[in-house]
Order: C-alpha cells, then structure tokens, then sequence
C-alpha cells in the first residue's frame, strides 16, 4: 500500500516537478516573489548609493525639474528626472532606501525586543502581571498610533533615533499580544511540566520551552509589520516629523514634491510607486509565511 | 529493609477552584513508597492519582489548583515546605517523572539527543560532546535500535513507544532514586505497553530505584508492582502487597475492579461492571464517596466516613476503608 502511494508520488514528481512542488506546500510562490522583491530592494539600498553618489546639499538649478530619461548638464542621464533642486531622483531614493529599509528593521528589533519580553512575561507568569502588563497594551492600542507617533515625535524633535523610538513604541503591542498568546499555549504543555520534573528553572523554561515556541508567529508578525512600519515612517516624515531633510527617505522626497505635482509629477510618483510596491511585496510575504507557519491555519 | 520510607505521603489535600466551586481532587490521601520497591496507585479518571503524582513533583497547575494540607517526605525532607531552589535540585536527580503522552511531553523543536544531553549539561556540567555521548549511551540502554542514527531526530519521528523510551531515557540520565511513571504505556499500543512496562521494570532493578505507577489498568501493573494502593474520590481507599490485594480484597471498589476484568484461563463468563458512574466530586456524598456504587452500603456508610484500617483477619501490611471490609472479604469465597 505505502509502496503503491510513494511510488505514484516520484512519477507525479517527475512528470511535473514544478507543479507538485508549488502544491506541496502552501504559498510557495507568493514567497519566492515577495522574497525576490525584498532582496532586490535590500541590494539596491545596500550598493545603490555607492554607484550612484547622492550629495544632500548639492544644489543644480540649471537641471532643476528634469522629467524622467532628460539629459543631465554633465552629460548623465536621470532615469527617475530631478528634483526641484536639480538633485538626481535615483540616488536620492536609493539613499532613501537604505534609511527607510533600515529604520523599518531598527524598529522591528526595538518593538520585537520589547514586545517578546513582554508577551513572555505576561503569558507565562499570568497572574496581576499578565493583567498590568495586557491592560497596557490596550490603552495603548485603543489610542490612535500615527497621534501617538506624531505626539512623542513633537516632544522629541525629528532625527533618525527618534523615529525608531517612536515608531517602536506604537508598534510593540502586536509582539506582545502573539508572544503571549504562544506562551500561554505553550506553558500548559505537558513537555513544559516535563521538563521542570526533570529540574528545569522558570528562565531555562522560558528559554528553552517557551521561546522557540513564539519564533515562528513572531517572524510571521515581523514581515507584516515592516510594510506598516516603513509606511509609517514615511507618513511621519511626509508630516516633517520624521527624518530630517539631510537624509531624506521616501517619505520627505514625497514631501518635497508636494508643490509641484502640477508641473513635476515624478517627485512624488517615483518614490510613492517604489514604496507601495515594497510594502505591497511584503505583505504578501507576510501573508504566505502565515499561511504556511500558523498552526490555526494549517489544520484548515 | 530500613524503617524509614523513601516516600511518605500523609493526609495529602489538594483542592481546585473552578467556575462550579471548589473540588477537592486529593482528600487526605496517605501512603509510603520504600526504597527499591514498585508501588502502583490505581484508580480511575479523577480519582486523585495523577493529581498527588504532580503534588509530589510541585507542578499542581497553579493558580487553580493548590495543596491544601499533609505532608510530602521524601529521605526525611517536607517536599511542602522545601524551598524552591532545593526542590528543584531534587527533580531530575532525585526524583524523575514519566509522563503519559510522550509526544506532547518532549519539546518538539529540540533533536531528542540534545534534549536527554540537555540532563548532563543542565545537572552534571557537562560539555556538549559528553552529553551527546551519555545520551547515546542511554539511548542504546533503553532500547533504542541504531541509536547513533537516531540521535539527530526530532520527536515527530519516532514511533510513541520509541518517544517513550526516550522519555524514560531521560528521566533516567541522572539515575533518580525514585522514578514516578504517570501511565506511561495509556498512549500506547498493546504490544508496546508490555515491552514499556518490562522496560521500566528491569530498569528499576538495575538501578534499585523505586518506581511508582499510576495507571488505571489492573493488568498492565499485575507483573511489576509489589504493593497496590487504590484511590477512589481522591482517598486510599485499600492498600496492600499486589497478590494479596488481587486475591483478597477488602473493600468493594477493588471487588468490582477484578469482577469487571475477563480471566485470560478461567471459565468464560459475563463480565460484571461497577454499578454508576465515577463521583461528582463537586457534590460527593455524605460519609464512604463509594456508597451509591455499593451492595454492601447501609445506614452506617451514609452517617460515617470509612477510616483505613488495617482489614480484619489479613497479614499485615494490608488495610481498606470500608466498614465491611470483614464481610466483603468473607464473601468472596
């Protein structure tokens, strides 16, 4: 019978390698495509401003305004156009990148940080701490967080930290609530009493029990998250709360170009298209690694 | 034989709050373990017994359940009011659990020779190549096939009863003194269940530990246990050496036991099960919380709690709380 069932299975398999990969497992696809995207991006900002070399105060009133593919004064070509100051749109955003791209993973480190220890305090220790700990979380959840971010921002004052920070802050909540949910689940566990007959203390439990439980719904979280956090990062900006014009990320070069949608459409366009399709690309990758790591999701 | 017991339980208690009111799941349970020796505590679902295993061990789940009364010693120590950190010292090397289901009891995300290697390093220091090599040694002892093949498996990919001797490899990395086994072959297959149980007793002999069984299989204990006590609504209802318990009981509820059991060489005949169902522990009744299942149930089990008394006319050590525990014994011949 098992002979029978495996050996169909290699013909399947030979036949069409490709096919009965894809339905193997779920999302196959969408997460080779979100991944692609996403190291793309990260090459592009890791590299990018080394080839293309952006100057923040430079100033070219004479290539001011260029549309997409115009003739730059020295002779290079400006595939993206130029900005209001004559600056090339690609370096900028290529510089834009790296600071979007890397003040999404600085906060999700903070917020992840943050939010594990809690969700792992409050989940496994239960009791008044859990209750102190989830109340928390929910006045912080049931104040709007783009209010919140722009509030701590103004108090603050706008640099590259404090946006981590701020962002940190607003975004914490769902690390705690998916790691508290994990540990709940998972400290009731017989391997969990197992192991404590066996001698275990409550932080080799934590750590060896509980944690590696959370790493899976908790690196699911984080891939949703970075399309909200970048996101959010260039609507502070957009707002003048975020980075400072001396590093600009997306969201200011989208600020910037504000007064001249009419006549320069591009400096908003170009930058606004490369962040949806970035925050598009992960929430796909997001959604496709939920769908194949969440235990509620795969008995469906 | 030393006097003293290795474990000593004395008018256990342990209660749980739950929406419905407070059940007391152990009600002034007493019973020893000596050193060397196999005791099997039977009883059926919520009679107590894996209740006062997890008591023993200090992982009652909290914060619905707690210990109420009694004294846990062990080797002369108050397992109850023994701090934390020196309890904890006990687990693993003095005193090791078995748990029912192996696979929910090991870490899934963990390669099971890290995880009986995790004993040594956590316990003895040891390097990680000295727990790998021990955990192969142990896993060879219980029984493994190709053990250095195995090492790097995860649970899932092990068979239950393979899961279980894994299981019991690792309580016995640290060779406890008193191994507890929470129905360790329930989970299992019926061919299993005998290599398990012929597992767990040669281990116990090789190592002179002493082992109690919680199951609620007569048969499955019949072979490996000296002495027998029987729970019933979370109380030791009758307590004795195995042979004699089985062949004279002194108290109903063991009667209905072995009369709801098929004789494998006797004459084939109907089986007679226990009256009722188990107790409601929420709403027990008054005096003996078997009464209602009882033929010998008169006025004075209702007005009076059995106390366990040693049974009348029997060689010591064998004792039963029933009233008529002199003529249950009678009637069965």
């Amino acid at each position: 019978m098992t002979d029978v069932t495996s050996t169909d299975l290699d013909v399947a398999l030979v036949a069409t390698p490709a096919k009965a990969r894809a339905r193997g497992r779920a999302g196959s696809a969408r997460i080779r495509f979100g991944l692609t995207v996403i190291i793309l991006y990260a090459v592009a900002a890791a590299i990018g401003p080394w080839i293309v070399r952006f100057d923040p105060v430079a100033t070219r009133t004479q290539d001011r305004l260029k549309p997409p593919f115009s003739r730059l004064s020295d002779g290079s070509l400006a595939i993206f156009g130029t900005d209001q100051v004559g600056q090339d749109l690609l370096a900028q955003m290529l510089q834009g990148a790296r600071i979007s791209i890397a003040v999404g993973l600085a906060t999700l480190l903070l917020a992840g940080t943050i939010g594990v220890t809690v969700g792992l305090a409050a989940g496994y220790f239960g009791g008044w701490l859990d209750s102190v700990l989830m109340r928390l979380a929910d006045i912080q959840l049931a104040f709007p967080s783009i209010l919140l971010a722009i509030f701590i921002a103004a108090l603050l004052g706008p640099s590259v930290v404090n946006v981590v920070i701020v962002l940190a802050v607003s975004n914490w909540v769902t690390f705690a609530r998916v790691t508290r949910g994990q540990a709940l689940a998972t400290r009731r566990r017989e391997f969990v009493d197992a192991s404590r007959t066996l001698g275990a203390g409550t932080w080799r439990l934590i750590r060896r029990c509980v944690l590696p439980a959370c790493i899976a719904p908790v690196l699911v979280v984080a891939t949703v998250e970075i399309g909200h956090v970048i996101l959010a990062e260039a609507s502070l900006s957009f707002l003048g709360l975020g980075t400072p014009a001396s590093t600009p990320s997306w969201g200011v070069t989208i600020a910037n170009g504000r007064n001249y949608l009419a006549d320069a459409w591009w400096i908003s366009t170009v930058p606004g298209i490369a962040l949806a399709f970035l925050v598009v690309s992960l929430g796909v990758l997001g959604d496709a690694l939920r769908d194949r790591y969440d235990p509620r999701l795969r008995s469906l | 034989m030393t006097a003293e017991p290795l474990l000593s339980v004395r008018d256990l208690r342990v209660e749980f709050s739950t929406a419905a009111g407070v059940v007391t799941a152990v009600d002034g349970a007493s019973f020893d373990v000596r050193r060397g020796e196999t005791v099997a505590l039977l009883g059926e679902s919520g009679s107590g017994k894996s209740v006062t295993a997890q008591a023993v061990l200090g992982i009652v789940p909290k914060p619905a359940g707690r210990v109420t009364g009694g004294s846990i010693h062990y080797d002369g120590r108050d397992l109850l009011t023994l701090p934390a950190p020196a309890k904890r010292e006990l687990r693993g090397r003095e005193i090791a659990m078995v748990f029912q289901d192996p696979l929910s009891s090991l870490n899934p995300v963990f390669r099971v020779g890290a995880q009986i290697g995790e004993m040594f390093r956590r316990h003895r220091g040891a390097s990680r190549k000295e727990a790998r090599a021990q955990a192969l040694e142990l896993m060879r002892r219980v029984g493994i096939p190709a053990a250095e093949k195995r090492l790097d498996d995860y649970p899932h990919q092990f068979s239950g009863g393979m899961r279980q001797r894994v299981m019991i490899a690792m309580a016995l990395a640290l060779s406890p003194r008193l191994l507890i086994a929470d129905e360790p072959t329930t989970a299992l297959d019926v061919t299993v269940q005998a290599q398990i149980m012929d597992l767990l007793a040669r281990l116990q002999d090789e190592e002179g530990m002493s082992l109690v069984l919680i199951t609620h299989d007569l048969g499955v204990v019949a072979d490996v246990a000296d002495r027998v006590v029987l729970m019933y609504a979370g109380r030791v209802v009758e307590a004795g050496p195995i042979r004699e318990v089985y062949e004279h009981s002194a108290h109903p509820y063991t009667t209905g036991l072995m009369g709801s059991l098929p004789a494998i060489d006797g004459p084939r005949e109907r089986l007679t099960p226990i009256q009722g169902g188990p107790p409601d522990l929420l709403d027990l009744p008054s005096g003996c919380s078997f009464r209602p299942r009882c033929n010998f149930a008169d006025q004075l089990c209702a007005d009076e709690e059995p106390a366990l008394l040693d049974a009348p006319g029997r060689p010591l050590p064998h004792s039963s709380a029933c009233h008529h525990s002199g003529k249950v014994l009678s009637d069965a011949f």
